[in-house]
Order: C-alpha cells, then structure tokens, then sequence
C-alpha cells in the first residue's frame, strides 16, 4: 500500500486512466495511512464510510467514461470549508457540532471534479496563527523531524497545519487550505510541500468561515508543482455567489508547465533580508536564484520599501475584519451556547467559553481600532499603507515577472517554542503577508533541508491572474532542486529524512 | 500606545467577550504590546493616499430580483442551540 | 403656524429632523435571494446569508439599487454614482451577522427636498440630508413566553431606504405633513407601499427644543421606531415638553434614544440600546464599491411618473381647482387619476365637487378603498352628464348616487328602472301649476300684493306633486308667467 500513497496526484490520475488500480483500493490505502498517523492529529473529522462511497460511485463513473479531472483522488479539506452535513468547526470550540446544511463552493466544485474528501483537516482556530497551535482541537504535529533531537515535537505551521502535515505524511494526496497572511505557504514550507495562494478573487470565498474577507483565498497544497496546478484548476472560478470573485476563464494551469522560462525576469527584493532571517534560509535563496539563473531567467534587485510596515498594516486589517466576522458566533443559530440570564451575558459567556486566546485577543485589537476616535489613527491609515504596498509590487511588476523571496524567515520550531509573545509569532509571516496584501498570488515550495533535516521554502509571487507564470517558474525550479527528501514514516522510531524505515 | 484597564473593559464590552477580572491585567499589557507594535505605520507619510478597501479591481456586481431562496425553516433551524414553535429563542429581552 | 410652547420661563421652539425607514418594494432581499412578503410563517422567507450562517457573502440586488435612484430622483436630490456599503457593528438578538450592512460617509442618494402643502394652501420646502440602502433586522417577540425572546428572520436583509429629513420641520403638525408627503412621494414611485401598520414605512424623530428667537441646536434624543403618523406627533409633543421642564427645572437632557408608549402616550428611555453608541462602521469587504452609470440614472429619470408637486400645479393650472382641493386630490396617484376621468370632457369643478364631496362620503361611509371604490370613475362620470343634458335635477342626481352605491349599477340604468326621470314636458308641468294655483287662490293674492317670496312656496308645492320630478328652472318659469302674469 506504501506505493499508492506515494503517488502524486498526476500519477494517480493517470494510472487510475489506465486501470491500475481502482479509486476505491487508491481511498482505502489512504484511509490506511490516516489512521496510522493519527499521532499527528492532523484531522477533525475523518469520513472513510463516505469516502469509500463516493470512491465507488468514482469507478462507476469512470467505467461508464465520465471521469472528472481529478475522479477517484482522496484529498482532505481545511476544516474552514463547510461540508454538507459534516462538522465543520473551524477549529474553534464555539462551532463544534455545527453541520452546515451546505458545501462551499470550492469543496463542491472539488466533489464535482469527482475528488474523494477523507475528511476535516485541523487548523489554528479560525485560521489564526502561524503554528496550528491555537486549535481548540489540539495542536497537530509535523510529521519532519530534527536529526538533532528527534523526539521534539514540531510545529507544522499554520493556519493549514492540519493540511501540510497531512499532505507530507501521505495521509492525503492533496489538501485543500486557505491563506490570509501566509496560511497556505507558510505550513507547505515547514511541511516540505507545494502550495498556492491564487490572486484575490480567483477562488470563491463563498461557504468559507470567513477570517479577514478582503485577504481570504483558498488554494490548493500538494506534493509538486504540478499536482498544484491540476488542483487549483478544479477549485478556481466565478462564483456569482462571491462579489469579490472575478469573472474571468480558468487557464488550463497544467499547461503553463513548459519548462521554458528563458528571458524571464525574476525580482529578487533587497527588503527581504531582514535581521532574523536564518542563515540557511539566506542560503537557499541565494541557491534559487542561480537555479532559475542556469535555466536562462535573469535575476533582477528589486526594491519593496514599504515591506517593513505589511505585518504592522496586517495586524490592523485582519484584527478588524475578523472582529467584526466573528460577531456572528454569538450561541444563537448555531454551535455552543453559554447560559445567561441576560442576551447580553449569554452572549459575553458564550463567546468567552467558545474562543480560544488568540482569538480573542485579535477581536479585542480589531474591536479597538475601529472604535470611535481611533478609526483614522488605525484603521484608515493601514488601508492607505497597504496601497502603498500594493503600488511598490505593481512598480516592480513593471520590469519583472515574477519575484522570488524566502517563503518563511527559518525552518519549522518546536511546540511551545517563542509562543510567549505574539508579535513574535506573527514574524513568521512577514515574508508572506506584503502579497497577501496586494492580493497576489504566491507559491511556495521545498527548495532544500536545514542541516537539522527540517524542510526550507523558496516563495514566488507573480503578477494578478497571472498563476501561469508561478507555475511556470515553480515547475522549473522544483526540478532543479529535486527535493526528494521525505519526513519518517513512523515518529516513534525516528527513522531519518530519506524516510526509509529502520 | 498603552490601553489601561478601563479601555480594555470598554471593548471586551463592545465585543461581548466576558473577561474575568485577574485576567484584564495580563490582557491589558498583551494588547497595549500589539498598539505599540502597530503605531510604527505612524512614521509612514500616507498624504493624499487613498485608503485601499479591496484589492479587486471591478465594481460590484448586480443581482436580477428573483426569488431562489427560502422556504427552509427545518434548515435555518437545524442547528440553534434553542427553538421553539418555528422561533430561535434566547432570555427574554426587556425593552 | 408658529408652534410655540410656552414654559414657565418663556417661549420654547422646538426642532425637528425625521428618519424614516422605507421598505423598498422588491420580489427578494438587499443581499439574498428570500422573499420579502409581509406575514409569512416564521423563518420560511430566509437564507442561510439572512441567518448569518458561516462563510455566507452578500449580493447586491440590482433592483433595490434602481428604487433608491428613482426615490432620489423623486426627492429632487443628489445622485451619487459611486457609493460604499459599510458594516454597522453591534449585537442583537434579531441582528444574526453582529453587523447590519448599510451605508455610512458614502450613501447614494444625497440631498434634496420634500415640498410640504400647508392647510392655508401655501407650501413649505422641508431639506432631505440623504438617503441609503441597508439590511433590515429580523423580528424579536417578546411576549410569546415569559423567559423567553422569540426571533423571527423573515425580515432579515430586506432593503430599507433610510431617508433623513434635515432638521427643519418646527411642530408636530409639520412631522405630519411631512411623513404624508414623503409617503405619498413613495406610493407614486411605487418604491414603497408606505403600510406603517405593517411596518414597511416607520420613523424615527430627533427632537430638540430652544427658546423663540434662539438658533443653538440643543441636545436632541431619539424616538425610535414610532408607527403611525398620529404616535409620531404626540411624540414629538411628549418629547418637547419634556425637555422643556427639564431645562426649565435647571436639569440637562442627555443625547439618548427613547421609546413612544402609545397607550400612556409617553416616551421613555430604552436602556438596551443606550448602553454603547459605538458602530465601528467599516467598509464591507465582502462588497465592492457599488458604481452606476449616469446611463442608468437618466433611464430612470425618464420613465418617472407625475409626481404630486407637479401635478398640483397642473391640476390648478388645468382645471382651475384652488390649491386645497387639488392638493386632496393628488395625494394618492389613484384618485388624481380617479378625478381626472371624472373630469376628461367635463366640467372640472363639477367633477370636483362630486368627488371631494359625495363620492369620497361614500368612501368614507362604505369603509372601501380607491382600488375598489363605491362608484365607478365611469359612472360617475355619466351621472354629471344626466344632470348636464337636463336628465336629472340636482337633487335627484344625488338620489340617484346613493342607489348607485348601494347597488353598484350605472346612474342611466337606475333612472330607467326607478323612472327617475326629470319631467321636462311642458304639458305635465303645466298642469300641475295649474292645480296648485287653483288650489290656493289667497296665496296667489299675496305674491300679486308683492309678497314674491312665496313664490318658492309655489315651487315646493309642484315638485312635491310631481315627486321632485319636474324640472325645477321650467316650473320657476312658469310659476312666474302665471301668478305675477
Ligand atoms: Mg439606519
Ligand atoms: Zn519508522
């Protein structure tokens, strides 16, 4: 069974195309591998009997010739999508037992693709954090592991925690997440997986527990470049459901994978070596840059000054959306309830009981920085920075094509590690937060190991809508990498990157 | 930029967060470490720059006036935590 | 009309500015595709957006939009092309996504002007500060159990207009004249049905008071959601008083939204909503920007109807109606259409009188309404021709309405069946003048000697033997000839 979930989503595709072996054996050895890793606490909600279900309808509709373009693949979903019928919590104790009479559109048009969801995927509550360490539903694990100390336990990154570890365990091939500040590029570069978030409006947010509305964007996290691509091909498109989706032909992404990016020009940002950033880090971004250098691209310096205000202009935005979002979780049509005698003191204790620290903390900021007399002071004055942002990536967008960065400033760390202090813990974005700002899309993925044996992301930002290009240049440096380096199967025995079990 | 204990109050409030009073000092110095590290935007010259609400640039779309939803209260209800006679219920409210 | 209070210190003016929420005519929601329909089963006109579900985003109706431009239009007021939707934060029961969506610094409709008609028969211009679309909230009933709220989202995201008079209007009867005015603005734009009972119109009144001769604007309260033109006014009345024993007692008024009790007839403070007066408004950013074509407004502008200024002016213009009548008539699109089939080919103060007069008595007293009004514009219309041609007295027309209300049949029907017939054959007549006159010989001494006022005796004496029926000028006329020879 170890070969079926091995195999990429492209391979699984095509060999299930040939007969290889049916969707159901291909779900089976997947709900094998979910199981097996529970250690991980990578799922919510798992769903084998519907999985197997629908793998079975899978192979009917493939013998009769009508097989989606990505039928009979299990994948799991962010437990920020909601799933008819299927808890669906956000991974916040004031949702748990809600069952949404509906499926998201991305998650529907997955199904309708003939995918096979094995269930939930955990997440940092209401996708807010950087370590999938604020989940009501416990931390998960990354399945990689320090040579140094390999019975630490590491953090998989977040908010898509749950989806990375899962996609680099082989529990999944192929999840789905949603980035905000960094959810999705982040946790694949601590989890040595490919993810993308798309441009603004390129996947609907319709059916989505919304966290910061004007930053939220699902895509798609996998093990290549490719399987990306295929992936993000069967979640994107106009919802007229969504007013902020656009309505624009979804590219055949596959096909942007030519190989061929001679006379590209690639931004390499002089802001984004900041201090604080690893030194391995710095390494393996330099390593990219004569990659896509030797394939014929040309390196570009680029400036981005206004980088060094996107986490401040961050943590005021997403604060304030997010506490005004999160105002309807108030124990009256859905999830937890708190008694009180009053509305208002049920409502003061079911929120109370019902979110986690962190997001509290971020619905007290964003309550504060639109209240009255500080709205001006706050608020509008991040929206005007973050058009300055957007303006310095539209400037440099001028001369390049794509610009590569770092995706996070070090490899994975350790639970309970510089957690004390928030601000702290936000720096783990601050590579990826400026694109999400400007809403563009970002890919990140396995450039090379730490010497600890941890995994190391390269991230490259392109032009609005233009994921083409992404893919194009992603494709080409994933083969220069060849990051083939594989966390241990088994966590107990602490069997090395290879994964070859001892 | 330090929020005193007071303030803090004041939004837990607004927010309808129940905050037991130990736990408003700890709170207070968390939040007022975020304003402080957020007042640095203070130092960017932002004069004559439009605020920027949405990074998608098109206006918004317009819907025909048809009816294509509704008609699901067993839905709408399915998941309240308390509901009666077709109603969501809560403690009675005094005007 | 100066409305003056007096205090024990002096003489008060009191200033008032209204907002009113008009519920927009439209088949589904703002921002959801449910019904609207007023008295559906709780919770069977909502979708999971009007519940505030998770991940549930809002779309605009196209529709909602176009009424907002065309009340603008109708208010004479400033179309703005680009406006912004913003969240309004604050928690409720019936408030499902802690937010309702409405429009805050950036509304679509700026200002204009409502034209109020004053019972003297001149006009007083009332300012519109703005108009904007937003969410209403659902329903909380609060006395179905006695530990218990019940909440009902039917009304959930249905499209209000808020429409917010600047504060020019000085006593209750002008609040008055105002919400009668605006709302007949609405009907006729067939924007809002205007039903306060049922809550698609209702208003809430900013009232403040200043002594005569001051022009401070004093702190004002709220009385929020008042349903009916009359609670209004007594609220304003309650209100203004009170502020006024207040100031004149030495104590403040402190800026607060209140609720009118309509069976004390009081208003009082409504301690749920005064707790925290901070919206944390915030552009939507599940919305755009909402952009609209000066293409579009100038369709809109073009396929307005006659609105009531306009055709006031054009009734007294037309048909010579003094400024009273012709303000009665316009104030519903259906009786100045009623009226003017009446008047099509006639004469127009004749018709007038019929309708001001007997016909709107019959509406009164018969409790129905213009869509199905007692007598027919029609028939009405051909019951003035029967007096014009001779057919019917006046005194028998009037007859001849009453049957018409009563059984609904045409006026030429009735007088055939009824035999109502005006007698104009000399021959009858004249018979008849002849019996009354050899009947009272001493009586037709008396005119000869110059008491010509019996005359009109003589007169009644022959329509009494003729059963009204005799024309009235030819039996004068005869009379004359006869007795004064
Ligand atoms: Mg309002
Ligand atoms: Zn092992």
């Amino acid at each position: 069974m170890r070969t079926l979930t091995n195999l990429t989503l492209a391979e699984g595709r095509d060999k299930l195309a040939k007969g290889e072996f049916t969707a159901v054996e291909l779900t089976a050895a997947h709900i094998g591998a979910v199981e097996a890793r529970r250690d991980l606490n990578a799922f919510i909600v798992e769903t084998p009997e519907l999985a197997l279900e629908e793998a079975k309808a899978s192979d009917l509709r493939r013998q009769a010739g009508q097989a989606g373009a990505m039928d009979g693949l299990p994948i799991g979903i962010k437990d920020l999508f909601c799933t008819k019928g299927v808890q669906t919590t956000a991974a916040s104790h004031i949702l748990e037992g809600f069952k949404p009479p509906y499926d998201s559109f991305v998650s529907a048009k997955l199904k309708a693709a003939g995918a096979i969801s094995l269930g939930k995927l955990n997440l940092d509550e209401f996708a807010m954090g950087s370590s999938n360490q604020t989940s009501y539903f416990g931390a998960v694990e990354n399945p990689w592991k320090r040579i140094s100390d390999p019975k630490a336990k590491l953090v998989p990154g977040g908010s898509s925690g749950g989806s990375a570890a899962a996609v680099a365990a082989r529990m999944v091939m192929a999840a789905t997440g949603t980035d905000t500040g960094g959810s999705i590029r982040q946790p694949a570069a601590f989890c040595g997986i490919t993810g993308i978030k798309p441009t603004y409006g390129r996947c609907s947010r319709w059916g989505i527990v919304a966290f910061a509305s004007s930053l939220d964007q699902a895509g798609p996290m996998a093990r290549t470049v490719r399987d990306c691509a295929i992936m993000l091909g069967s979640m994107a498109g106009f919802d007229p459901k969504d007013s902020t989706s656009v309505n624009m032909a979804v590219p055949d992404f596959e096909a942007a994978l030519t190989g061929d990016i001679r006379g590209l020009k690639i931004g390499i940002p002089k802001e984004y070596r900041p201090v604080g950033l690893s030194d391995e880090v710095a390494k393996v971004w330099d390593q990219g840059i004569e990659w896509l250098r030797a394939a014929g691209a040309t390196p570009v310096e680029i400036t981005l000054p206004h980088t060094k205000y996107a986490l401040a202009t961050y943590y005021i935005i997403a604060p304030a959306e997010c506490s005004s979002n999160l105002a309807r979780y108030d124990g009256l049509r859905f999830g937890q309830r708190v008694a009180g005698k009053t509305l208002d003191e049920m409502y003061a204790k079911t929120r109370a009981a019902g979110f986690g620290a962190e997001v509290r903390r971020r619905i007290l900021i964003g309550t504060y920085v639109l209240s009255a007399g500080y709205y001006d002071a706050y608020y509008a004055k991040a929206q005007k920075v973050r058009r300055l942002i957007a303006e310095d990536f539209r400037k440099a967008f001028e001369t390049v094509d794509v610009i590569l960065t770092p995706t996070a400033p070090t490899a994975a760390f350790g639970q309970g590690e510089g957690t004390d202090d928030p601000v702290t813990m936000w720096l783990n974005d601050i590579f990826t937060i400026p694109t999400s700002m400007a809403g563009l899309p970002g890919l990140s993925l396995p450039a090379g190991l730490s010497a600890d044996g941890l995994p190391l992301g390269l991230q490259l930002i392109g032009r609005p809508f233009d994921e083409e290009t992404v893919f194009k240049v992603a494709g080409v440096m994933e083969t220069a990498a060849n990051f083939t380096a594989r966390p241990p199967q088994h966590p107990p025995c602490g069997c090395g990157p290879k994964g070859e079990c001892v | 930029m330090s929020l005193d204990k007071a303030t803090v109050r004041n939004i837990a409030n607004l927010a309808r967060i129940e905050i037991r009073d130990e736990d408003l000092d700890h709170l207070a110095g968390e939040l007022s470490n975020i304003m402080t590290f957020v007042e640095q935007l203070s130092e960017v010259n932002t004069d004559g720059i439009e605020p920027m609400t949405s990074v998608a640039a098109m206006t918004l779309p317009l819907r025909k006036d048809v009816i294509t939803d509704g008609g699901q209260p067993e839905a709408v209800l399915l998941n309240a935590p308390e509901a009666e006679d077709g109603f969501f219920t809560v403690p009675k409210v005094v005007e | 009309m100066a409305y003056i209070i007096q205090g024990e210190t002096g003489d008060w003016e009191v200033v008032i500015g209204l907002e009113v929420h008009a519920q927009v005519i439209s088949h589904s929601k703002l921002f959801s595709g449910a019904a609207t329909e007023f008295g559906a089963e709780p919770n069977t006109q909502v979708s999971f957006v009007d519940a505030g579900f998770p991940g549930m985003l809002p779309v605009i109706n196209e529709v909602c939009v176009a009424q907002a431009v065309k009340t603008g239009l109708g208010l004479k007021a400033r179309i703005n092309l680009t406006s912004v939707f913003a969240r309004k934060n604050y928690f409720y029961a019936d408030l499902p996504q802690g937010y309702q969506i409405s429009q805050f610094d950036k509304p679509i409709v700026g200002e204009g002007e409502v034209i109020l008609d004053l019972p003297d028969g001149s006009t007083r211009t009332v300012g519109i500060e703005r108009l904007h679309l937003e969410q209403d909230a659902g329903k909380s009933i609060h006395d179905m159990h006695p530990s218990k709220s019940f909440i009902d989202l039917n009304r959930s995201g249905v499209a209000l207009m808020e429409i917010v008079s600047k504060p020019d209007l000085r006593s209750p009867e002008e609040a008055g004249l105002y919400l009668t005015k605006l709302r007949s603005i609405l009907r006729y734009l067939e924007t809002c049905d205007g039903n306060m009972q049922e809550g698609s119109m209702r208003c809430d009144a900013n009232v403040s008071v200043r002594p005569v001769g001051s022009t401070e604007l004093r702190t004002r309260c709220e009385i929020k959601n008042v349903n009916s033109i009359r609670y209004v006014q007594q609220a304003i009345e309650f209100e203004a008083r009170r502020h006024i024993d207040v100031y004149e007692t030495g104590g403040t008024i402190s800026q607060e939204t209140r609720l009118f009790d309509s069976i004390k007839v009081e208003t009082r403070s409504m301690r749920s909503k005064e707790q925290a007066h901070d919206y944390r408004y915030f552009p939507d950013p599940d919305l755009l920007p909402l952009v609209i074509a000066q293409d579009f407004v100038d369709g809109i502008k073009a396929g307005l109807p006659e609105l009531p200024d306009a055709k006031k002016t054009r009734f007294m213009a037309e048909y010579g109606l003094n400024a009273y009548d012709a303000g009665v008539l316009v104030a519903e699109r259906i009786s100045a259409e009623f009226f003017e089939t009446v008047a099509k080919g006639r004469d127009a103060k004749i018709a007038c009188n019929w309708v001001m007069g007997d016909f709107f008595a019959a509406l009164n007293a018969t409790g129905k309404t213009m869509e199905n009004p007692p007598v027919s514009a029609k028939d009405l219309g051909a019951l003035i021709d029967l007096i014009g041609d001779g057919t019917l007295s006046g005194r028998l027309a009037k007859d001849v309405f009453a049957l018409m209300v009563e059984t609904g049949k045409a006026p030429g029907v009735l007088v055939e069946e009824k035999g109502l017939k005006q007698v104009t054959d000399t021959g009858a007549i004249e018979a008849a003048v002849d019996a009354v006159i050899a009947a009272n010989p001493d009586k037709v001494q008396q005119v000869k000697d110059g008491k010509t006022t019996l005359l009109g005796w003589f007169v009644g004496q022959v329509m009494k033997a003729t059963q009204g029926k005799a024309n009235p000028a030819m039996v004068n006329e005869m009379l004359s000839k006869k007795v004064l020879g």
